[in-house]
């Protein structure tokens, strides 16, 4: 480990340096397997947050209640601390910068972490491919790359992202916070190619069901929907 | 964890068995017949194995589990897989 960043209370990004990383796509993730010194192990998948650089790679964490590996890698693990990796992992939840289609990127909390590893590949490779991202977030200071985001979106060309409050608002927002609604993502105005977006969504299982099913009683068509859930509430 | 995950959750179990991406493999459940994106496979685990299920009907189809002794794998649910062209790519870039 380089390097330890925080994002928020809860979440911190983790640099991983590892020996010959021949790179990965935008949303494969890593499983990080943590041994105690009785043997005991405990492996947990955490998705690549950006595109490698100079063999770093970077993993955004989300300290769970009473969770034994992000609890470790949040608040215990060291700079200079090593850890068993395996990767990069997944070849379903992946954005093919290729792919023309416009891209519609939806995450609930630190779903955001493999939406945000497609979003800077997209703005490294200076790539055009319209791209909105909606990210559900309890409150404000719960937005993960919020400042990165806000820069980004501000940019021509850049993607243009929406954040969802479930339950504080910041002054300015005219929506009330709330869960997620099937209006919240009928918002066509990213796409004036009137291609069919290929969709992303990713967060807690519950969220992402009810995400994919706003999306399909949309019309967005089911093979157009990928989805990854990482359990909890 | 109390909620199940999903298929993509076994990509790295899975990888240190096969050699070409299994999650993107379309898996036939033996109980219903639905074929599946194995990442769409319902999965509950961690510990003490992964166990993933039909999303259609719910019975098992695929389990993996890694004791000190060595892994399981059980495809006893699955009748079988197809693993498409785009299932071979190689998993990095």
């Amino acid at each position: 480990m380089t390097a330890s960043r925080v994002e928020t209370a809860t979440a911190h990004t983790l640099s991983l340096r590892v020996d010959e990383w021949n790179g990965h796509l935008p949303g494969q993730h890593i499983d990080v397997r943590l041994t105690a010194p009785d043997g005991y192990q405990a492996v947990r998948s955490y998705s690549l947050a950006a595109p490698a650089l100079d063999g770093v790679i970077e993993i955004t964490v989300q300290r769970l209640p009473g969770g034994e590996v992000s609890g470790f890698l949040t608040d215990t693990a060291m700079v200079g601390d090593q850890f068993e990796i395996r990767g990069p992992l997944g070849n379903w939840f992946v954005w093919d910068q290729d792919d023309p289609s416009p891209v519609l990127l939806v995450a609930g909390g630190s779903g955001v972490v493999p939406l945000m590893s497609m979003i800077r590949a997209r703005d490294r490779a200076d790539i055009q491919t319209p791209l909105h991202l909606i990210h559900s977030v309890r409150t404000p200071q719960d937005r993960i790359y919020g400042d990165e985001l806000t820069r980004l979106a501000a940019r021509a060309g850049g993607p243009s992202v929406t954040w969802l409050y479930t339950r504080t608002a910041p002054p300015t927002e005219t929506r009330p916070p709330g869960r997620l609604r099937r209006d919240d993502l009928d918002d066509g105005s990213t796409w004036t190619s009137g291609a069919t977006p290929i969709c992303f969504v990713c967060g807690p299982t519950g969220f992402v069901e009810e995400a994919a099913n706003h999306l399909l009683a949309s019309g967005h068509p089911a093979d157009r929907i990928r989805t990854e859930r990482f359990g909890g509430r | 964890m109390s909620e199940h995950r999903d298929g993509n959750a076994l990509a790295g179990p899975l990888a240190e068995i096969f050699t070409v991406e299994a999650t993107t493999a379309q898996v036939r459940c033996r109980a219903c017949g639905l074929s599946t994106m194995l990442a769409q496979l319902v999965v509950y685990g961690p510990e003490p194995g992964l166990v993933a299920r039909c999303p259609g009907c719910t019975e098992h189809v695929i389990r993996v589990a890694t004791t000190p002794a060595g892994t399981w794998l059980d495809l006893g649910g699955a009748t079988s897989f197809h693993f498409t062209s785009t299932a071979t790519r190689a998993i990095s870039p």
